[in-house]
């Protein structure tokens, strides 16, 4: 039997909340975790007579998105209202925009693991960035069979990014997703807290035989808020849209749901009852007018971008594309290796890398801290470096140096070095006293070696290296056991 | 007293002639003597009233008093008053008492006006009759059996039955000038953008205009400069220094140049409206103002425009009346999607219901283009042609409506003639210009007859000067209905 070869599309709507103090048309506060409805005002619960007025903050974010992807920043944009009814949606329209959005086109290179330990390099286009106003809760949980409705998150300033449909597997959306996740985290524009759901993400997937020219009927994916679940949702779609198809079946457009507990996706509501929202223009807010004088300062106070600094990093320290990448995933990293680098000296740039993407990263991961927040400060670990690079310590005893870093039993590499008597044993006189007894003390192992067992040699190395406690330099060690058996 | 100006109460509360708890409990006798005939008020505020004129009378004696301080006022059930039940004319909000102030009632406060009470309008400011209220209709004081016009036709009857000397409105399509025409009293609606609309309930939010009733057009002046100034919590407050809407009231008309449109003098308009009218015009002209005839070739456009934009927003503006909230709710229904239907139907009446219907339908899929898309294109035609006309003339005059006050019911059954009884006035709120109606006669049975003016783009203090010359000329303003 002959099987279709599928290409998958996929494309992704990011509902990014953004890190303002108040709510996109009001002054209430966005905080998380207050009780239900104390951050609501007259605007937010839509009393009659009350009126939006645009929160300039959100607008500067959305600037700043848009100068981060190369995106145009429309020079005016409109406001609309989307109509429908729902408890939760206070006004019975979301404001959002429509026909002309604030940030248009853009794009996002990111690196996509290829599933054998490589990655390759893929580009995703951006349609648009519109900004909106986030609807509150309804809670059906706790009120006996009745809803309760929380209106502290309506009004809450999200910049929805939505993306060309160019993603062809969930590996990709994920990349996607962490590259988009990293870039609103690094220009602060968003907090990027998914279990809070500041970042939540729409996938919509299609499939389609490979060679086809036209998209697959699409279903939308609603709500993924960890990429994880993006990874499966997107996964189970595809698999259950192949599958549907090549059943005879075909995929009707709709709106699902993913349900972590089972893995599954299921339909929301299909098209046929799609609201008619009847999009015009609010009549209550003025075109967003953006002159180039204020782009232009945004523009002036942008961090420098991650895409930028990776080059760099790999121009002037010689990293690959994947460590520039891994060391610009957020601020705080780059920040980190940066101050690393600069006390360690450029030569030792690479080793920073290992460390902070290896060692610190694998413990700070362990104990659940952030790299801000890390034991090992920056110039501690340039210190542990140096005296790799010198030579004063091996990698095995700089690995013991680090731990004693982090658990604070030093104030330095060096001081740690000097209190436990790390240094490394380079003396040719010491290690050969050292090699001299292990001889002696190992008769069997040296005849083995000599009747042509080469393991016996390695043996002979550990031993000497245990007898130095791990301190004589082993590259010598090797040498002058050869030397002496030899 | 408070039949007096403004300028002569001021006065007399300076000179302790008179004071503002007295002033107030005037107020409160006429409108408790009268209002069960004419039904202006949905609510009257005696506590609170006293309060404030309490209030009024100390900071005149304190010398801090404005030209408004311990002035009687009246709102219109639009505005959102604290503490204060705020209907809109509604089932709807029958029982909504609004937690905060508008922007203009802030105002007013801040300026000692005394607010006695809260006055009936048309529901959600939908009507040219007032007889769209869920509180039964307002009656014309110079004929009861006759509308006073709406939608804010509450103040308007409320200040010809010389219940308040001031009173506020709204203007979407005509709801200041109108009911002013119909009851024989000043009214002003400014350029949109002049008083700012946080507060006051949405109808059709890019047309809505807060303006100001008063027997005269000098007191009408004194009103709106209370009123204006820009405000942030408003979007489309315009970013103006408030204005002293009084400069202009002393300027001679003589040089001045009135524009006719010749549409606004075809066919259409009454023969005892036309003879009030061309008579003040010929006042006009005796005061040492020229008339010109003027064009406004897609004025007739006015109405089918205004009745797809303002059903439009209104549509949306509505949705927020869900009974999820506040307002009215159904006792019984058995989901989400029926309590919506339910309470919805309930608390809204046929005309409101009639309004969100167009609405929703011109704003649906499919249809945008062709209705909505095209009526805001003829709206920038209309916005043209007066910007072409005012080229020609400094204020453009005509009647305010082309009829005056009909009989309550005479209309009901046929919304659309009920519609073209709004045919000059809309064309001005879709272009956004000031428009002030003033008293210019009677017509058949004794009605009042309203002329209108309509000023360029911030004319408002020159509006006001014209009506105020004609005023010292004429007495038309100065009579009252028979008690």
């Amino acid at each position: 039997m002959s099987r279709t070869d599928w290409e998958v599309v996929i494309g992704l709507e990011v509902h990014s909340q953004l890190n303002t103090q108040s709510k996109i048309f009001s002054g209430a506060s966005i905080a998380f975790g207050a009780e239900p409805n104390v951050q609501a005002c007259a605007v937010d619960i839509a009393l009659p007579g009350v009126l939006p007025v645009l929160n300039k903050g959100a607008v500067e974010r959305a600037i700043r998105f848009g100068l981060a992807v190369g995106a145009t920043v429309s020079p005016k944009s409109i406001f609309a209202r989307k109509n429908y009814f729902y408890p939760d949606l206070p006004k019975g329209y979301q404001i959002s925009q429509y026909e002309l959005p604030v940030v248009q086109g853009g794009h996002l290179d990111l690196l996509v693991p290829d599933g054998k330990g490589g990655h390759y390099e893929k580009r995703v286009n951006l349609t648009r960035a519109h900004l909106e106003e986030d609807a509150g809760k309804s809670l059906h949980e706790d009120f006996h069979g009745m809803t309760g409705i929380d209106l502290n998150r309506a009004g809450t300033p999200l910049l929805e990014i939505v993306s060309e449909p160019d993603m062809r597997s969930s590996a990709e959306a994920v990349a996607y997703a962490k590259a988009l996740h990293a870039l609103v985290r690094w220009i602060d524009i968003c907090d990027g807290n998914m279990q809070e759901g500041s970042f939540r993400c729409d996938a919509n997937v299609s499939v389609r035989p490979r060679g086809q020219a036209e998209f697959g009927t699409r279903r939308e994916i609603k709500n993924l808020n960890s990429f994880r679940f993006l990874q499966q949702a997107i996964d189970y779609e595809i698999q259950w849209q192949i599958d549907l198809i090549e059943d005879g079946g075909k995929v009707q457009q709709a709106t699902v749901l993913f349900d972590p507990d089972t893995g599954e996706t299921r339909a929301m509501r299909s098209k046929e009852d799609a609201h008619d929202y009847r999009y015009f223009p609010d009549p209550d807010l003025l075109p967003l007018v953006i002159g180039a004088d204020w782009i232009d300062r945004v523009k002036g106070e942008m961090p420098e971008l991650p895409a930028a600094l990776s080059a760099r990093f790999q121009g002037e320290y010689g990293l690959s594309a994947y460590d520039a990448t891994t060391l610009t995933a957020s601020r705080e990293t780059a920040q980190f290796y940066v101050d690393a680098v600069a006390s360690a000296g450029a030569a030792s740039a690479k080793t920073c890398a290992n460390w902070v993407m290896g060692d610190l990263a694998a413990r700070l991961n362990k104990a659940e801290l952030d790299i801000t927040a890390s034991p090992v400060s920056a110039t501690q670990l340039a210190g542990l470096v140096a005296r790799i690079a010198d030579n004063t310590i091996s990698n095995a005893i700089a690995k013991r140096v680090f731990e004693a870093l982090w658990n604070k039993e030093g104030e330095s590499a060096d001081a740690i070095i000097e209190a436990q008597g790390l240094k490394q044993v380079t003396d040719t006189g010491a290690i050969e006293a050292i090699i001299d007894e292990v001889l002696a003390a190992n008769q069997k192992s040296v005849e083995e070696f000599r009747a042509g067992k080469e393991k016996a040699f390695n043996a002979l190395v550990g031993q000497c290296m245990k007898a130095s406690k791990g301190k004589a330099n082993p590259a010598q060690v090797n040498e002058l056991l050869k030397k002496k058996l030899g | 007293m408070i039949d007096s100006s403004l300028k002569d109460i001021a006065a007399a509360l300076r000179a302790k002639r008179v004071s503002a708890v007295e002033l107030a409990t005037e107020s409160l006798a006429r409108i408790e003597a009268g209002n069960g005939r004419i039904n202006a008020f949905v609510t009257t505020c005696r506590d609170s009233a006293l309060q404030a004129a309490a209030e009024a009378d100390a900071r005149i004696a304190a010398g801090t008093a404005g030209p408004l301080t311990g002035i009687p006022l009246a709102h219109k059930d639009v505005f959102c008053t604290e503490g204060v039940l705020t209907t809109c004319g509604s089932k709807m909000l029958s029982n909504f008492v609004s937690p905060y102030d508008a922007h203009v009632v802030t105002l007013l406060k801040q300026a000692g006006a005394v607010m006695v009470g809260k006055t009936n309008m048309d529901e959600f400011a939908m009507g040219s009759s007032n007889e769209n209220s869920h509180f039964g209709p307002t009656r014309n004081p110079w004929n009861l059996d006759c509308v006073p016009g709406g939608s804010s036709g509450g103040s308007a009857a409320a200040i010809a039955a010389r219940m308040v000397p001031i009173a506020t409105g709204t203007d979407t399509g005509g709801s200041v000038r109108q009911p002013a025409s119909f009851c024989g009293v000043t009214g002003i609606k400014p350029t949109y953008g002049t008083v700012s609309r946080y507060g006051m309930i949405a109808y059709a939010s890019s047309l809505d205009q807060g303006g100001a009733f008063a027997r005269s057009a000098e007191d009408c002046a004194l009103l709106l400069s209370a009123m204006t100034g820009h405000d942030p919590r408003d979007s489309t407050s315009l970013e103006r220094e408030a204005e002293d809407y009084s400069r202009d009231l002393a300027k001679p008309l003589a040089g001045l140049r009135i524009g006719l449109p010749k549409e606004f003098f075809a066919d259409g308009m009454d023969d005892d409206v036309r003879a009030s009218v061309e008579a003040a015009l010929a006042e006009y002209r005796k005061l040492g103002a020229t008339t010109v005839e003027v064009s406004l070739p897609n004025a007739r456009l006015a109405i089918p425009a205004y009745y797809v934009i303002a059903p439009a927003e209104a549509s949306s503006n509505l949705s927020r009346f869900d009974g999820v909230r506040y307002g009215h709710r159904a006792a019984e229904y058995t989901d989400l999607n029926d309590m919506y239907c339910k309470s919805r139907a309930q608390g809204f009446g046929a005309e409101v219901k009639r309004r969100i219907l167009v609405g929703t339908y011109v704003l649906s899929h499919g249809y945008y283009d062709a209705y909505y898309i095209k009526a805001q294109k003829l709206r920038r035609l209309i916005a043209n042609d007066f910007a072409a006309a005012f080229q020609q003339c400094d204020v453009i005059a005509g009647p305010t409506a082309p009829t005056t006050a009909f009989g309550i019911g005479a209309k009901t059954d046929d919304p659309v003639q009920m519609y073209l009884g709004d045919i000059y006035t809309v064309a001005v709120n879709l272009a956004g210009l000031p428009g002030l109606s003033h008293p210019a006669g009677f017509g058949k049975g004794g009605l009042p007859v309203g002329l209108q003016l309509i000023g360029n783009y911030f004319g408002e203090a020159r509006l006001l000067g014209v009506a105020h010359q004609f005023q010292q000329a004429t007495d038309w303003h100065a009579r009252a209905p028979q008690a």
